[in-house]
């Protein structure tokens, strides 16, 4: 098994552990976001607090989040320690000029992820922390009875600063996802003429349109409008 | 035409340095970035002052051991090596900072001067071929495709003068790694060590205190002889298939 910690131990495989990691949380990105655009819909929360009912309570979708969460704890601290590390290998002395040969995006990956974890933890701590250990109020559709959830996030997405915040950090995560989404095929060594042009631009595209989606909802239900 | 040059000053490897201000009023924009060093120096020595230290050798851009990080880039303005880079760069009057490349494995000898040798060991852990000695071989007896022969050759033309790790934020060897794996991975004599080659110098490489790829790019940017970074690519390929699959075998001692 030496080999096998050798491998994940170099700087090759730490990159990798991002990597896979960072892909994950590409794709759960867009199974949220999917389910979130119900927030938008013209019928007092009844999809959305429906969907929330189902994803908080199926037993497979519990476990994938288990598992996200990992990937999300994951994620961040072996970045931290990477950003430790690389700054460690410039050595005793800095640049008195730094070099700026590359795209913004792509220095401040370790700043851009920090803004994006503190925004996790507001989000999560008003979000899923009251679904699932709060005492939110309840609504009845056809009998059943749910979370009213809905209620939760228009109480908040009524709140000024917490939309500007939203959308500040919505914009964190479109270059951090500029980066990033590439960047993981990158270092798993998928870098090849056929498919490079299709991975740049889907890459390019999903860093645009999914966190302007997700902005979208705190600024809509702001405004009130629906679809 | 005049400038004025912050250039980094540093006794040796133990003292501390620290930037200082010379005023050259004898440039021309036809001397390249070296000779403009040189003369400056010429000025510093008749002054009874210690002349700049900086490395230089072949001076036609071939050999990868001038250095220096001008403005905050390796070897300048220009996508070339420091001794190709021409006064004609800069304007009447310019202030040029002057730095040694900068990473923990790379430390400062003395003035712009840096302990390259870290790369020397990435290459003699790993970077060669073995070869039968006897006759002759044909030539074209092993058939290679022009575009493999041409990518092995563009990965070839590395000259390991560290730019990329001087213009890595994180101090990265893996563009001139990834070129002296690929150039060999490509052919097909570098087969028999394939495996074993991706191993040790990625080892080596981490053992030297190099830090992580991020993918910024800045190295492919800064390369004097232009090595893209889908050679970096392709040693992760190299190397991830190496640790998951090379040939291990228990070794018991031959001999004592």
């Amino acid at each position: 098994m030496k080999w096998f910690l050798d491998l994940f131990s170099s700087s090759l495989g730490r990159k990798v552990l991002m990597a896979l990691t960072g892909i994950f949380l590409i794709l759960f990105l867009a199974v949220h976001l999917a389910g979130n655009l119900q927030l938008l819909k013209d019928d007092g929360g009844k999809a959305f607090n429906i969907y929330a009912d189902f994803m908080g309570h199926n037993p497979l979708i519990q476990f994938i989040s288990k598992g996200n969460f990992a990937f999300i704890l994951l994620h961040a601290i072996w970045g931290i320690m990477l950003t430790i590390r690389n700054r460690k290998a410039r050595g005793p002395e800095g640049y008195a000029i730094a070099n700026k040969s590359s795209i913004w995006a792509s220095r401040n990956m370790g700043i851009l992820g920090t803004l994006i974890l503190i925004f996790l933890v507001i989000h999560l701590k008003d979000f899923y922390g009251q679904a699932h250990f709060g005492s939110l109020s309840t609504q009845v559709y056809d009998g059943k009875t749910v979370t009213d959830l809905y209620a939760q996030v228009a109480y908040w997405f009524k709140v000024e600063w917490y939309v500007i915040l939203y959308v500040i950090c919505m914009a964190a995560l479109a270059f951090h996802l500029w980066h990033g989404f590439t960047s993981a095929f990158q270092t798993l060594g998928l870098n090849h003429m056929k498919y490079n042009p299709v991975i740049s631009f889907v890459g390019k595209v999903f860093a645009i349109v999914v966190p302007v989606a997700f902005a979208i909802i705190p600024v809509f239900m702001y405004m009130g409008i629906t679809i | 035409m005049k400038i004025t040059l912050k250039v980094w000053r540093q006794k040796d490897n133990k003292s501390k340095g620290a930037f200082k201000t010379y005023q050259h009023d004898h440039v021309s924009p036809d001397m390249s970035f070296l000779e403009m060093i040189d003369v400056l120096n010429e000025e510093l020595t008749r002054k009874g002052e210690e002349p700049i230290a900086f490395d230089h050798d072949c001076r036609e851009g071939i050999c990868g051991m001038c250095s220096l990080y001008i403005n905050g880039r390796p070897h300048g303005p220009l996508q070339t090596t420091t001794c190709q880079l021409h006064m004609r760069s800069f304007t009447d009057g310019q202030t040029i900072t002057v730095e040694p490349w900068r990473a923990k494995a790379f430390p400062v000898v003395k003035d712009l001067v840096v302990d390259r040798t870290a790369f020397d060991r990435i290459q003699q852990a790993g970077g060669y071929v073995n070869v039968n000695t006897g006759g002759v071989p044909d030539a074209n007896e092993i058939p290679v495709p022009k575009k493999v022969a041409d990518e092995a050759f563009d990965a070839a033309t590395c000259i390991g003068c560290g730019a990329c790790v001087a213009a890595c934020k994180n101090a990265s060897a893996m563009l001139f790694v990834s070129a002296k794996i690929s150039q060999f991975a490509l052919l097909p004599q570098g087969k028999v060590e394939r495996k074993e080659r991706a191993e040790k110098m990625v080892a080596q490489m981490d053992a030297e205190g190099f830090g992580s790829c991020t993918n910024t790019y800045a190295c492919e940017a800064e390369c004097p002889k232009g090595i893209k970074i889908t050679n970096i690519a392709r040693m992760n390929r190299e190397y991830f298939t190496a640790m998951l699959s090379s040939y291990q075998v228990e070794t018991k001692g031959g001999g004592d």
